[in-house]
C-alpha cells in the first residue's frame, strides 16, 4: 500500500495502462491512507470514496476495453472552488457550506476524463482569499511537514493532500499566488499556466482577469502531464484562449543550454535572512552550472505590485461575489424586506477577510474613488506587463523566490497587511497574466529546535511558453533533487 | 488619490453587509492602513499610460443561437434556500399600496 500512495502519477499511469494494477486497487490504498491520515493533516473538506470507486471501476472497464489513458487511475484532490456534479462545493465559505455543484469544472472534467480519481474536495482561504488557508470558515489544514505550521493558501488543502501523499496531483486556482505559494510551504511543485490557458467554466470566480487553475505534483513531470490533459480551449468559456497547446510532457529537458535566465534586480533576497539568501544563490548558481546564461534584468515598476494588486483583485471580487444574496443558492437568513435579507446573509455568510476585501473593492469602485483607485491600478498594471516585455527582450527566463518565506507557525500574521507581502514575488507575474512555477530548492530552519522546512524557486517566462518553462524547471530539479531531502512529517510512505 | 477616511458604514450599505459595530471599528483601521500602502501608487506618472483590464489576446465571442441542452430545472431549483413551484421566493421587495 505505501508505495501506491507515494508513487507519481507517471508511475501510477504507467501501472495502471499496462494492466500491472488496477485504478480500484490504487483508489482503494489511496482511501486507506486518507481516512487514516486526513485527521491530523485537514486537507480535504469532503472525501468522496463512493464517487471515486465509481470512476477508479470505470477506468478498469476503459483499460480493458483496450484504451489507453493519460493519467489512468491517478488519484486526484480538487479545490473546493472548482463544481463537480453532485458533490459539495463551499469555497470554505459559510454561504456555499451545503451548496451541492449542478455542473462540472472543465479542468475538473478533462481530468476525469483523462483517467484521473476523485479522491475529495480540498480545503482552502475562504473564496481564495488569504495566503495560509487559515481564512477558511469549515476547517484547519496543517502542513504535513510541520503540523504546526500553515500550509500556505489560499489552495492549501490540495497542496497538503499532495505533500501528505494523500493524491498524487492536486488541483488549485492561482489569482496572485495561491498555487506557487502553497506550493513552496509544502515541498512541492505549482504551476500557474498563462492566463486564459485553462478553462475556468465552473471554477466559482474571485478575481476574473487573474483567476487561473494549474496543477500541484510532486515532479515537473507529473505537472507537464497535468497540464497537457486541462490546457486548451473550451468553447464554456469565453475568456480561454483558442490557441494551439504546445505539449510539455515529451519536451521535458535536462540541462538550459542555450537559455538565457534573468535575475531581477530589484528582488534581491538579501532582506530575508542569511539563510534564504545562500538558499537562492545556490539555486541561481544551480541554474548558471546547467548551462543557462545568466543575466541581471530590471523590473522598477515591480514593488507596485501589491498596492495594484489589492486594489484590482478586491474590486473584481466585489462584483464577483454580488451574485451570493441568498436568492437562488446557498445560506439565506431571513428578514421582513429583500434588502435586509441581503444584508443579514452576507453579514452571517462571510467571514471577515471575505467582507473587508469586499468592502475595499467597493469604495475602490464607487463614484468619486474610480478613477483615483481602480482605473491607477489598471495603468500600474500596464507599467508591469510593460516592465516583464522589457526584460524579456534580454532573457528567456526570470528566476526569483516564490515565497519571502518558509511555511509560517499559525496565529503569526494577525494583521490583514503582513499576509499579504507573503505573495510579494508572485502577483507580478499574475498581473502579467505569465506562466510561473514554483520548484522546491531547498530548506530552511526557522529555529534551531525546529526541523528544516521547504523552500520554492520560481521561474517565469512569457506567456504561452509552458514547454520551454517546464523543460528548464525539470532540468533544474532533476540536477538538483531538493525535494527528497526529507518526507512529511505526516502521511509519509 | 486622497487619504481621507473610509465610510465604512456607507460602503457596507453599498456593498450590502450589515456589520456590527465592532466590525465598523475593526475594518475601518484595516482598511484605512490597507489604503495608505496603495497611496504608493499616487507616485506613479500614468496620465500617459493606458488602463489594462485584461493582459492576454481576447477578443468579444459570441455564439451560435441555438437551443442546447442547459441545467435541469428541478435539479436547480432544489438548491433554493426556499422556492415556490417554478419559481425563487423571496420576501416582499414592493411595499404594498396603503
Amino acid at each position: 500500500m505505501s508505495e501506491t500512495v507515494s508513487a507519481t502519477a507517471a508511475s501510477i499511469t504507467r501501472e495502471v495502462n499496462a494492466g500491472r494494477r488496477s485504478a480500484r486497487d490504487v483508489t482503494d490504498a489511496m482511501l486507506a491512507h486518507v481516512d487514516a491520515v486526513d485527521d491530523r493533516v485537514g486537507a480535504y473538506l469532503t472525501r468522496l470514496h463512493d464517487l471515486a470507486r465509481a470512476h477508479a471501476d470505470k477506468v478498469d472497464a476503459r483499460i480493458a476495453a483496450g484504451e489507453k489513458l493519460p493519467l489512468a487511475g491517478v488519484p486526484l484532490a480538487v479545490k473546493d472552488n472548482m463544481c463537480l456534479t453532485g458533490t459539495r462545493t463551499t469555497c470554505a465559505s459559510k454561504i456555499l457550506e451545503h451548496w451541492v455543484a449542478p455542473y462540472t469544472n472543465t479542468a475538473v472534467a478533462r481530468m476525469l476524463e483523462a483517467g484521473a480519481i476523485p479522491i475529495g474536495k480540498t480545503n482552502m482561504d475562504e473564496f481564495a482569499m488569504g495566503s495560509s488557508c487559515e481564512n477558511s470558515a469549515l476547517g484547519v489544514t496543517r502542513n504535513p511537514y510541520d503540523l504546526g505550521c500553515v500550509p500556505g493558501g489560499s489552495s492549501g488543502g490540495s497542496a497538503a493532500a499532495v505533500a501528505a501523499n494523500q493524491a498524487a496531483i492536486g488541483l488549485g486556482s492561482d489569482t496572485g499566488g495561491s498555487i506557487r505559494e502553497p506550493a513552496a510551504f509544502c515541498n512541492l511543485v505549482g504551476f500557474k499556466p498563462t492566463y486564459g490557458r485553462i478553462s475556468r467554466y465552473g471554477l466559482i470566480a474571485f478575481a476574473s482577469s487573474l483567476d487561473q487553475i494549474g496543477p500541484f505534483t510532486r515532479t515537473v513531470e507529473d505537472t507537464a502531464l497535468a497540464y497537457d490533459v486541462m490546457a486548451g480551449h473550451d468553447p464554456m468559456d469565453s475568456t480561454s484562449i483558442d490557441r494551439a497547446v504546445e505539449s510539455t510532457a515529451d519536451h521535458l529537458r535536462t540541462d538550459l543550454r542555450g537559455l538565457k535566465v534573468g535575475l531581477v534586480r530589484e528582488f534581491d533576497t538579501e532582506g530575508l535572512g542569511s539563510d534564504i539568501h545562500a538558499v537562492y544563490k545556490k539555486a541561481y548558481a544551480d541554474l548558471e552550472a546547467l548551462g543557462a546564461e545568466i543575466v541581471d534584468v530590471a523590473l522598477p515598476s515591480a514593488k507596485y505590485g501589491l498596492a495594484t494588486y489589492y486594489l484590482i483583485a478586491p474590486a473584481e471580487c466585489s462584483s464577483n461575489l454580488a451574485r451570493f444574496d441568498g436568492v437562488r443558492y446557498g445560506l439565506r437568513v431571513d428578514a421582513n424586506d429583500v434588502t435586509a435579507m441581503y444584508e443579514a446573509t452576507r453579514s452571517a455568510g462571510f467571514g471577515p477577510e471575505v467582507k473587508r476585501r469586499i468592502l475595499i473593492g467597493t469604495y475602490a469602485l464607487s463614484s468619486g474613488y474610480y478613477d483615483a483607485y481602480y482605473v491607477r491600478a489598471q495603468k500600474a498594471r500596464t507599467l508591469i506587463a510593460k516592465d516583464f516585455e522589457k526584460a524579456f527582450a534580454s532573457c528567456d527566463l526570470i528566476a526569483c523566490p516564490a515565497a519571502s518565506s518558509a511555511a509560517f507557525p499559525f496565529n503569526s500574521k494577525s494583521d490583514p497587511y503582513s499576509m499579504y507581502l507573503m505573495d510579494y514575488y508572485t502577483i507580478p507575474m499574475s498581473l502579467a497574466g505569465l506562466p510561473a512555477i514554483s520548484v522546491p530548492c531547498g530548506w530552511v530552519k526557522v529555529s534551531a529546535e525546529s526541523a528544516p522546512m521547504p523552500m520554492g524557486l520560481q521561474l517565469t517566462s512569457p506567456i504561452f511558453t509552458e514547454r520551454m518553462l517546464l523543460g528548464a524547471a525539470h532540468a533544474y530539479e532533476q540536477a538538483t533533487k531538493h525535494a527528497g531531502l526529507r518526507g512529511p512529517a505526516v502521511g509519509a510512505a | 488619490m486622497s487619504s481621507e477616511k473610509i465610510d465604512v458604514r456607507y460602503v457596507a450599505k453599498l456593498a450590502r453587509i450589515a456589520l456590527t459595530d465592532d466590525e465598523v471599528e475593526r475594518f475601518g483601521a484595516q482598511l484605512g492602513d490597507l489604503l495608505e500602502h496603495v497611496q504608493a501608487l499616487a507616485e506613479l506618472d500614468v496620465d500617459a499610460v493606458p488602463a489594462t483590464a485584461q493582459v492576454v489576446e481576447s477578443r468579444n465571442v459570441q455564439r451560435v443561437d441555438a437551443v442546447r441542452p442547459t441545467l435541469d430545472r428541478e435539479t436547480v431549483l432544489a438548491q433554493a434556500p426556499q422556492r415556490q413551484g417554478p419559481f425563487f421566493r423571496v420576501p416582499r421587495i414592493i411595499a404594498e399600496a396603503e
